[in-house]
């Protein structure tokens, strides 16, 4: 019996770091999908204020974005403008929230990109926290009754953005 | 260099640093109430959580923008009246248990804390049983010898070469 059991004390080892490898330590699910999405109002740069609670029923695309994240803020940024403009007349909201960032980078880039949406700082970090964010960009996309329905962690596509909007539009109020 | 110029050099670099510091602890606490919260009670709930940007460091440890962000929040609840153990789980709520750095004891996580203890004892009893093999003292082996053989080897010693 003690010939067998050092080789088979291998297995579990082995079992072990077969399911480690084929786990990707990057992508970490959040527990806040299907959730209501934590209430924020914000001062935006252009000074008008930004709430949740005054966006109920619509669907709010909300963006977690930085200057210093390049290139997948910079590659995101004009596919957010081109959804928002898409659809913000079909009730879709879509809300930019600068973190860890400086004003005046922020502001140089919302008009490098010529952002019509709203955007606003986000300086002690609640609101990052609040929807657990861990890094730049992350895009939470919520229903019209305030439930979270969707993460995407890294840039989002046209197809994306599109796929996902024409769903939660599609819901009943 | 002048010693005067080492000096000021000397001035000009440490108000850098508490400059530096002070900077760093205002962006922690742009609104909670300093003074009021025992920074103990923060030290000992971020030592708790992990850093969400570097991973492999604790929100009180690590030097980023974020873990001091979220000290600024575990100051800030502590000074509403929030228990650590809230803390933590509003943390958990919003990370989930990938937060804590020490995953609570309870499932499947009861085996990272049983994990090392049974493998030290595995080890300990592999040892003794190996100790105990070592050290037991031999059988002497039955001496079978063929009478024939004792015979030829008497003769042979007694027999002049």
């Amino acid at each position: 019996m003690w010939r067998w059991l050092i080789p088979l004390s291998v297995v579990p080892v082995l079992a072990l770091l077969a399911y480690g490898f084929r786990v990707n330590p990057h992508e970490i699910p959040s527990p806040l999908v299907g959730r209501p999405a934590a209430p924020f109002v914000v001062r935006a740069f252009d000074g008008t204020e930004v709430s949740l609670a005054g966006l109920r029923g619509r669907v709010v695309v909300l963006n977690f974005w930085a200057s210093w994240c390049y290139p997948a803020c910079y590659e995101e940024a004009p596919a957010l403008e081109r959804a928002w403009r898409t659809y913000r007349d079909r009730g879709v909201a879509v809300v930019g929230v600068a973190i860890q960032d400086k004003p005046e980078a922020s502001r140089k880039f919302i008009a490098d990109f010529s952002l019509s949406f709203s955007n606003a700082p986000d300086p002690d970090g609640k609101i990052s926290v609040d929807y657990g964010v861990y890094g730049v960009p992350e895009t939470f996309f919520i229903d019209r009754a305030g439930r979270i329905r969707l993460k995407q962690t890294g840039g989002v596509t046209d197809e994306l953005f599109r796929a996902e909007i024409e769903k939660l539009l599609g819901e009943p109020a | 260099m002048r010693p005067g110029s080492v000096i000021v050099l000397v001035v000009v670099g440490l108000a850098a640093v508490i400059g530096a510091s002070a900077a760093t602890v205002s962006a922690e606490s742009p609104s909670a109430a300093k003074g009021t919260v025992d920074e103990e009670t923060v030290h000992r709930v971020a030592a708790q959580l992990r850093c969400v940007v570097c991973q492999t460091l604790s929100v009180l440890d690590s030097p980023s923008e974020m873990a001091a962000q979220m000290r600024g929040i575990i100051r800030e609840r502590l000074g509403a009246g929030q228990t650590p153990d809230e803390i933590v789980q509003y943390f958990v709520d919003k990370y989930g248990e990938w937060i804590l750095l020490a995953p609570r004891e309870h499932g499947f996580n009861l085996l990272v804390w049983a994990a090392p203890v049974v493998a030290v004892l595995v080890g300990l009893a592999i040892v003794a049983l190996l100790l105990r093999r070592w050290t037991r003292p031999r059988a002497e082996p039955v001496a079978t010898i063929d009478p024939k053989l004792r015979e030829r080897v008497r003769r042979e010693l007694e027999s002049p070469p």
